[in-house]
């Protein structure tokens, strides 16, 4: 974190672009830290009250169903980690789920497909694999079968080595990621996939429809206005007569992010998966934009980078470092902004869920209806917000990232001239 | 911070898939989708340009035009009020001329009635003088002709002549 202040100090000196940009995601990245720390505390207030005793209509499913002690629990904090994280089924109500296909190779036996209803909810496994809270494992242990299914019982974790293990006929046997690649379709690859088609279908369609009028009409009246935004007030400004060729990318990269943000902020099956809340899944589309900055630069931007001019050696050799570093910390930065903006607003709206439970289980019934009525409400103008803000984050990524080619293909003509 | 971890560590088959999916999606796009829109923006723009072009050349000929029209009534009006003046002028000259000629004409019709009246006259006070000498002369022969005795005689004789005489 010191070393993000000492970088954003920097960069307000020296690009007020970047630095703008910069201080935007250290904030959000601070309230995301804010809320994280929010959903501990929901489980702490909780937990309190479970050890003093003082709920007397205690979630009854525990006790019914004789489970380990998290099952059936209020656990808020699980619920909306459960719905921000990526998962290998939509689950829409305990009788209700959607399967999804698990891909995977493991490393010695190969390729695996089957759809995680193999599973059946956590009490079997399938070819050695287990479900883990949502993530797939394999046991690793040779006495435990390798193919077919076995009831299996619960995943535990073990505080100190932060090891998993499964329950299986009484042993707890080791399971790991480390033994396989998981290429699954979990739920953010299927909503990916959905905008992927969604997009496929619609944009050739739109390209389609100028061969038979200029004149848009329909869906290509909401959109034309919109590829044109992108085109003269994001990529001919930044990138000038090169506009062109990178327009495609940048078309791509802010629908690809606008669809899926829009796909995240329905709630039910097929929406739901939270992409652009995924670092994964942002941090490849900002290297994308790194790899084409880094391979667009012309002289004048190493230049700038290795060679600035104009100042005393020592802090020449200082800049070197910073303006290398920024190479780094520019995609950095797209990439973590999106996922922090994107996480924090979908758990914004789910811990008013949250709170809706936490009243009915502290205070009744009653006042769970009561809170209920705000919440609710206040998730109707969250929504109308992230609405916005799935278009904004799309906007400002495609923005920087044409920022970011643009200062690599910029020509310094004038810098040179006052130089001398 | 467990949490945070959960959400801050990148899975690799999410990599995978999302290099995938969005390579391909800007490769099929950038042929089928982006390139066929941006250029078919930019032939409608070129279009809308060259429109307005015409457009403006159009009205910029229909004011030229409209200019020489203008232009042409204007002359046609100056001709019309040209000719009507000159017209004017001739009709004027034309009757100052036929004035000046009938006033000559007068002039020398006066001269000449005048000239022949002032002949006339002087003929006819001629003749008059001459008869009048011839008389006297007449007069005078019959009168140194005959012995007159008496004055009374005399005059009596004279009267008698000049009653004899007549001017015409």
């Amino acid at each position: 974190m010191l070393f993000y202040c000492f970088i954003s100090s920097y960069l307000c000196t020296a690009k007020s672009k970047v630095f703008k940009v910069t201080t935007y995601i250290y904030n959000r990245f601070l309230n995301l830290l804010f809320l994280v720390a929010l959903l501990g505390s929901f489980n702490a207030v909780y937990a309190q009250h479970e050890g003093g005793g003082a709920v007397a209509n205690a979630p009854h499913e525990a006790a019914a169903h004789g489970e380990e002690e998290g099952e059936g629990k209020l656990d808020i904090g699980g619920m909306i980690m459960g719905h921000i994280t990526d998962g290998h089924e939509f689950h829409m109500t305990p009788s209700l789920v959607v399967p999804l296909p698990c891909i995977v190779y493991h490393k010695e036996k190969g390729f695996d497909f089957f759809m995680s209803s193999a599973f059946h909810h956590g009490h079997e496994s399938h070819n050695g694999y287990v479900m883990n809270h949502g993530v797939l494992n394999y046991v690793d242990s040779p006495s435990f079968p390798q193919e077919g299914n076995v009831a299996v019982g619960h995943i535990t974790e073990d505080k100190a080595s932060k090891q998993f293990s499964v329950d299986y006929q009484g042993q707890h046997l080791p399971i790991s990621r480390s033994s396989f690649y998981d290429f699954s379709i979990t739920r953010t690859v299927f909503t990916m996939l959905l905008t992927a088609l969604i997009m496929l279908l619609l944009f050739p369609a739109i390209a389609g429809g100028y061969k038979k009028s200029q004149v848009p009409t329909g869906v290509r009246g909401f959109f034309e206005p919109i590829i044109q935004f992108i085109r003269d007030d994001i990529a001919v400004p930044n990138l000038g007569d090169k506009a062109p060729r990178y327009l495609p990318f940048l078309l791509t990269v802010f629908f690809f992010i606008w669809f899926n943000n829009l796909l995240g902020l329905i709630p039910f099956f097929p929406g739901g998966g939270n992409v652009m809340g995924n670092i994964a899944v942002t941090a490849t589309l900002a290297v994308i934009t790194f790899i084409i900055t880094t391979f667009s630069g012309n002289k004048d931007y190493w230049g700038h980078i290795f060679n600035p001019q104009g100042m005393p050696f020592a802090i020449k050799l200082l800049m070197i470092v910073i303006e290398f570093l920024s190479i780094f910390i520019k995609p950095f930065a797209l990439a973590l902004r999106l996922f922090a903006n994107i996480t924090a607003g979908h758990i914004i709206i789910l811990s008013f869920v949250g709170i809706i439970f936490i009243v009915n289980s502290l205070a009744g019934s009653a006042a769970g209806f009561g809170v209920g009525l705000l919440s609710g409400a206040f998730m109707i103008a969250l929504n109308v917000l992230e609405l916005f803000v799935a278009i904004l984050q799309a906007y400002i990524f495609t923005t920087l990232s044409a920022v970011f080619i643009g200062q690599a293909i910029e020509e310094h003509h004038h810098e040179h001239e006052a130089a001398h | 911070m467990v949490l945070l971890n959960a959400l801050l560590t990148p899975d690799l088959g999410l990599i995978f898939w999302t290099t995938v999916v969005f390579l391909i999606l800007w490769f099929i796009l950038g042929k089928t989708a982006w390139n066929p829109i941006t250029s078919a923006l930019k032939n409608r723009e070129t279009n809308i340009e060259n429109a307005l072009k015409q457009a403006d050349q159009a009205r910029a000929d229909m004011a030229n035009l409209k200019s020489e029209h203008l232009q042409l009534l204007n002359e046609a009006k100056e001709e019309r009020s040209r000719m009507l003046k000159e017209a004017k002028d001739i009709k004027d000259k034309m009757i100052t001329d036929a004035k000046e000629q009938a006033r000559l004409e007068y002039d020398k019709i006066i001269a000449s009635a005048a000239s022949e009246i002032t002949n006339q006259k002087m003929a006819a006070i001629t003749e008059v003088k001459n008869l009048i000498g011839t008389n006297a002369i007449d007069l005078a022969k019959k009168v140194l002709a005959r012995e007159l005795d008496t004055p009374a005689e005399h005059q009596a004789f004279v009267a008698d002549e000049i009653k004899k005489i007549r001017l015409n």
